[in-house]
């Protein structure tokens, strides 16, 4: 259910990010502006270095645009410190990697738990379970990330994005690491958790197919964004 | 916080099951065990040393005085569970038969001397033989001299006062003679029972009392701090520094080599924590950006790792103290017999320095890239070159800086010391990297011309230049050390023990009359002695500086009131003497020679407070004498040759009544010379310094050979250092290898890669590690411990040799297993944590 009434839950203004290299400055986003509504699921597509994980990083404030700003669930990161953003992403954002980005000096139920205990929730451990089931993991809860299968070790990043039923989740290539028939599974769970709680979704990906499941898909192409598919705006 | 500590335990006891942590462990428990080592050893070889030096006094401690020693101190001394003994002496006139003469009448307690040995003879100038008591009652021990005088032989009587007794043997050596170093009458040792049958001691005479003290060294310190304070002005302590100065300077030494010896400890461990905490923060990285990415505030992230890390240092620390505690105890074991016998046992104390040592080393060496993690961009786990450490920056440096520089001084308490080999590091530290980026660069001219291996080896020293560098600095240091404890030491020690050659003086004359010197030159050169020098001396008292009367009550150190109660020997000489070096002011020309002037030794200025251009007011003779100080001096009385604390140019004592006294050399076995010398000149004291030299000797031979093994326990230290450090590179060259083999290389390949390149840094860091080691040997020997050293031009050789060698195996060995790990799972991992 896509709320297009009131604002937007993500809004990039302008946003242009330069770095340094030494062939001079290199221009990975162009003035590039978005509106994200909330329980909305949008796909930014692109061909490989186009600059969708830098986008998606600065959408989250995991990092910040050279100039523009960026309103993330009424706050604006581009305003804010970097424990100021960690303190929106704690209580907001969720996300999913292509590396899975699991702790590996702590358990699959220890990974899971891990934002719950930053925001200094009680039932943690009893919570970190449930969502281990619901991601076909429960048996699975004292295993360290070495010890999990990749589809595994993606399940569990799942789990730990949804522990607080974030309000946004990000998804960087969720399925890169994976074969055809894990990563399948992986989008089904990923997508079905993502309908039961109405949150929002900006998934970055290069696989159509993927990409097909969202409501809107973007593409970034030479740092300026473009509408890709059916359904957009 | 509580949410801190939790993350913190879990990481620990995760890390602390996988081994993560154990290399940073294992390198702050060597540091820590390598300190508290030396620590606990040099304790116990100190006490030992302290106990030996308590031998030249018959006691740890002496108190001296004009009047019988109250048994009250003899009781505070017995309740802090010290042992005691009481002396006296006067002068008295010995007879036999119808001669006398004038004679120091020693009288000892039964139980002298607490500590050390007297040395006697069957006949004057006999073979000596140690014995730990002194003569029983009715008997009398006696210098040569006397019984020259007295015509006495073994067995003869000799009268003392009402008392006759035995003359049953010849003094040698009297452990606590150096009091009256220069008393001119020979001296009759009695038993201390003898002394009321002498009739002689009665409440007016001039007698000097002595109560001995010995025990364990604290009790020794506490008795001083508590009875000092209370003594009346007859009554003063004295201690072994108070009394040969030959044997405080070989002592001091001795203590300055193991205080270098523990620094090189501190500098290698440094080097191992600096480089595995920098392996363990880089393998944070992806975590902490991952805690980060969830909301973890920077401050959060930093305690956590703090909080972990500071629980290993913890942990390791307490394991190295008792390593080290243990690694002495077999060390004490194996040296003990080579000592002198059972070393006093260590208490905790360095315990302490070393816990502490442990957790100093952590914060300036580990916190730095901790603060790095911390402050990782959250991007990271986005795009995972973000937040990769360069080379150590600023921070790190300075932390390090800070934390060497505060343990050295800490554990050599010299702020000089700890300046010198500061800046001796740092200056061979930045000398090592320069040379390094050069050797590197000309490195990649040699890649065309070699093998494959050859070639992939000097391709990864070049292409991690940075890295290279550090490495090539931390292996240069560590070589220079290494060379510097293991071939350098032992031409510093051979330096030092040289410094008191074979044939130092071992006989003074003193009391030479004016008229006796050209017969006594004479008599010499007949019996085939060295023309000796002879010096001239003039007996004075001071009595005011700069116009201002002495008091020697106004001085609050008792060594320097003793100083201004006691006669000075003036003397006069034109030219400086050799083992005297002027540190203020100017050594006079011939154009001031008459003139009002005087060179001062710079010790004994220091506690009368005395500095260039003063004035001094002497007595001398009954007569006023002003001289104003020209120059200070500073004088190695470990020499053994004459010296003097003033010295005026010749002139200005010319119409003063002197004596002259001279120093030569006496082979063994020359004792007739010593008793024919005494027949002829009877008025001339000989005083044989033979078992003060052996003393000094002994000393410098135990203490050589206690730095020898302190210097081989940091040997073993800086060898396991090395290890470690080439441990921590270990990862890279896991991945390195697996891609190689991916690629098609060899086992074979790769590890000759690893080897080459191991090899040419090993090589590289023993040149340049061996050229320092030449530079710090001779400026260690010239700067701090002042004596001649002959660089060996071998050393940079051994260096290359030892470095190519040592690094090369050590590299191998510790790169071999990584081959055993299929690529694939390197690979993966590798993805996981870098």
């Amino acid at each position: 259910m896509v709320d297009t009434s009131g604002t937007p839950i993500i809004r990039g203004e302008r946003l242009s990010k330069e770095v340094s290299s030494p062939e001079g400055t290199l221009t990975i986003l162009d003035e590039v502006s978005l509106e994200v509504a909330s329980g909305e699921a949008i796909a930014i597509v692109g061909p490989s270095g186009s600059g969708k994980s830098t986008l998606l990083g600065v959408l989250a404030g995991l990092d910040l645009p050279t100039r523009g700003r960026v309103f993330l669930a009424g706050a604006e990161l581009t305003a804010l410190d970097e424990d100021g953003r960690a303190a929106v992403r704690a209580a907001h954002v969720g996300f999913v990697f292509q590396n899975f980005q699991l702790l590996p000096a702590l358990t699959a139920l220890e990974n899971v738990m891990l934002p719950l205990e930053l925001a200094g929730m009680d039932d943690s451990r009893n919570r970190g379970r449930q969502l281990l089931t619901r991601v076909g993991l429960e048996r699975r809860g004292g295993h360290y990330p070495r010890q999990l299968s990749g589809g595994e070790q993606q399940r569990v990043a799942l789990a730990r994005a949804f522990a607080r039923d974030p309000d946004v989740l990000f998804a960087d290539e969720p399925t890169g690491n994976l074969d055809r028939l894990t990563g399948e599974h992986v989008v089904e769970l990923l997508f079905s958790l993502n309908a039961s709680r109405h949150t929002t979704l900006v998934l970055v990906t290069h696989e159509e197919r993927l990409a097909a499941h969202c409501h809107r898909e973007l593409l970034l192409d030479g740092g300026r964004l473009s509408v890709a598919g059916a359904g957009a705006r | 916080m509580g949410g801190t500590w939790r993350f913190a335990a879990r990481f620990l006891a995760r890390d602390w099951r996988a081994g993560e942590l154990r290399l940073l462990a294992l390198a702050l428990v060597i540091a820590v065990a390598a300190i508290s080592a030396v620590g606990f050893f040099t304790q116990r070889v100190r006490l030992g040393l302290e106990s030996q030096s308590g031998e030249v006094l018959g006691g740890d401690l002496v108190v001296l005085s004009g009047h019988p020693v109250g048994t009250e101190l003899a009781r505070a001394a017995h309740r802090a569970g010290l042992r005691t003994v009481r002396t006296l002496s006067f002068p008295s006139m010995a007879g036999h038969g119808n001669r006398h003469t004038l004679a120091t009448i020693r009288a000892v307690g039964s139980a002298w001397p607490l500590k050390g040995a007297v040395g006697i003879a069957a006949r004057p100038f006999g073979p000596v033989t140690r014995v730990r008591h002194g003569p029983r009652p009715g008997h009398a021990w006696l210098d040569p001299r006397l019984m020259s005088l007295l015509h006495l032989r073994p067995g003869d009587r000799v009268t003392v006062g009402d008392a006759t007794l035995t003359v049953s043997r010849a003094l040698a050596y009297e452990p606590d003679r150096s009091a009256s170093f220069l008393s001119l009458a020979p001296h009759l040792m009695i038993n201390l029972a003898d002394v009321a049958k002498t009739g002689l001691v009665r409440p007016a005479s001039r007698v000097r009392y002595r109560l001995l003290v010995a025990g364990p060294p604290a009790a020794v310190r506490s008795f001083r701090k508590a009875v000092e304070p209370h003594l009346d002005p007859a009554t003063r302590l004295q201690d072994a520094s108070d009394v040969r100065p030959q044997l405080a300077m070989a002592l001091r030494r001795g203590q300055q080599f193991l205080a270098l010896a523990a620094l090189v400890s501190v500098i290698l461990s440094g080097a191992a924590v600096a480089a595995s905490s920098r392996q363990y923060m880089r393998r944070r990285l992806d975590s902490a950006a991952v805690l980060r990415c969830l909301g973890m505030p920077a401050r959060q992230v930093a305690g956590v790792y703090a909080a972990e890390l500071g629980a290993v240092g913890l942990l390791a620390s307490l394991a190295g103290c008792a390593a080290g505690y243990l690694g002495q105890y077999g060390l004490s074991w194996l040296l003990g017999s080579l000592l002198g016998g059972r070393l006093p046992a260590a208490g905790w104390s360095p315990a302490l320095p070393g816990l502490a040592t442990g957790l100093l080393l952590l914060l300036g060496f580990a916190m730095p890239p901790l603060l790095h993690v911390s402050r990782v961009p959250p991007a990271r786990v986005l795009r995972r070159e973000l937040g990769t450490p360069g080379p150590p920056g600023l921070l790190t440096y300075a932390a390090a800086v800070l934390a060497v520089g505060a343990l050295l001084w800490w554990h050599t308490a010299e702020t000089a010391l700890t300046l010198r080999v500061f800046g001796g590091i740092a200056g061979t530290a930045a000398a090592l990297g320069a040379a390094g980026l050069a050797l590197i660069g000309l490195l990649g001219r040699l890649r065309r011309g070699v093998g494959t291996s050859w070639r992939f080896g000097i391709a990864a020293i070049a292409r991690r230049r940075g890295e290279s560098v550090i490495q090539l600095v931390a292996f240069g240091l560590g070589i220079m050390l290494l060379l510097l404890l293991s071939l350098v030491r032992a031409d510093l020690l051979a330096g030092w023990r040289s410094s008191v050659p074979a044939d130092a003086p071992n006989e003074f004359l003193i009391n030479i009359q004016k008229g006796q010197r050209q017969p006594l030159r004479s008599f010499m050169e007949s019996r085939g002695v060295t023309r000796p020098r002879l010096y001239p001396m003039v007996r004075a008292r001071l009595v005011a500086h700069n116009g201002t009367k002495i008091r020697p009550g106004t001085y609050r150190d008792p060594r320097a009131r003793h100083l201004a109660e006691r006669e000075f020997n003036l003397s006069w000489a034109a030219r400086l003497q050799p083992g005297n070096r002027v540190v203020a002011g100017h050594w006079w020309t011939r154009a001031d020679h008459g003139k009002p002037l005087l060179s001062v030794e710079r010790g004994l200025a220091q506690r009368l407070g005395l500095k260039v251009g003063d004035t001094l007011r002497f007595y001398v003779a009954g007569r006023s004498l002003t001289l104003r100080i020209a120059s200070l001096r500073k004088v190695a009385w470990d020499s053994f040759r004459v010296n003097f604390f003033t010295v005026t140019p010749p002139g200005v004592l010319a119409g003063f009544p002197a004596t002259w006294i001279t120093s030569f050399y006496l082979p063994p076995g020359h004792g007739q010379v010593l008793s024919d010398l005494m027949k002829r000149f009877p008025d001339v004291s000989v005083i044989d310094v033979n078992a003060i030299l052996d003393q000094v000797r002994t000393v410098m031979q135990r203490v050589s050979m206690a730095v020898q093994y302190v210097f081989g326990f940091t040997l073993a230290a800086g060898v396991l250092v090395l290890l470690t450090s080439v441990q921590t590179t270990r990862r890279e060259r896991l991945y390195e290898s697996a891609i190689l083999r991916t690629l098609g290389a060899s086992r074979r390949t790769v590890l000759a890669g690893v080897a080459a390149e191991f090899v040419v840094l090993g090589a590289l860091a023993g040149l340049i590690g061996g050229l320092a080691a030449l530079a710090a040997g001779q400026l260690l020997a010239s700067q701090l411990f002042h004596f001649a050293y002959r660089p060996d031009p071998l050393v940079p050789l051994v260096g290359i040799v030892a470095g190519a060698g040592g690094i090369g195996l050590t590299g191998v060995l510790a790169t071999r297993s990584v081959l055993r790990q299929p690529p694939v799972t390197t690979l993966r991992e590798h993805g996981q944590s870098p």
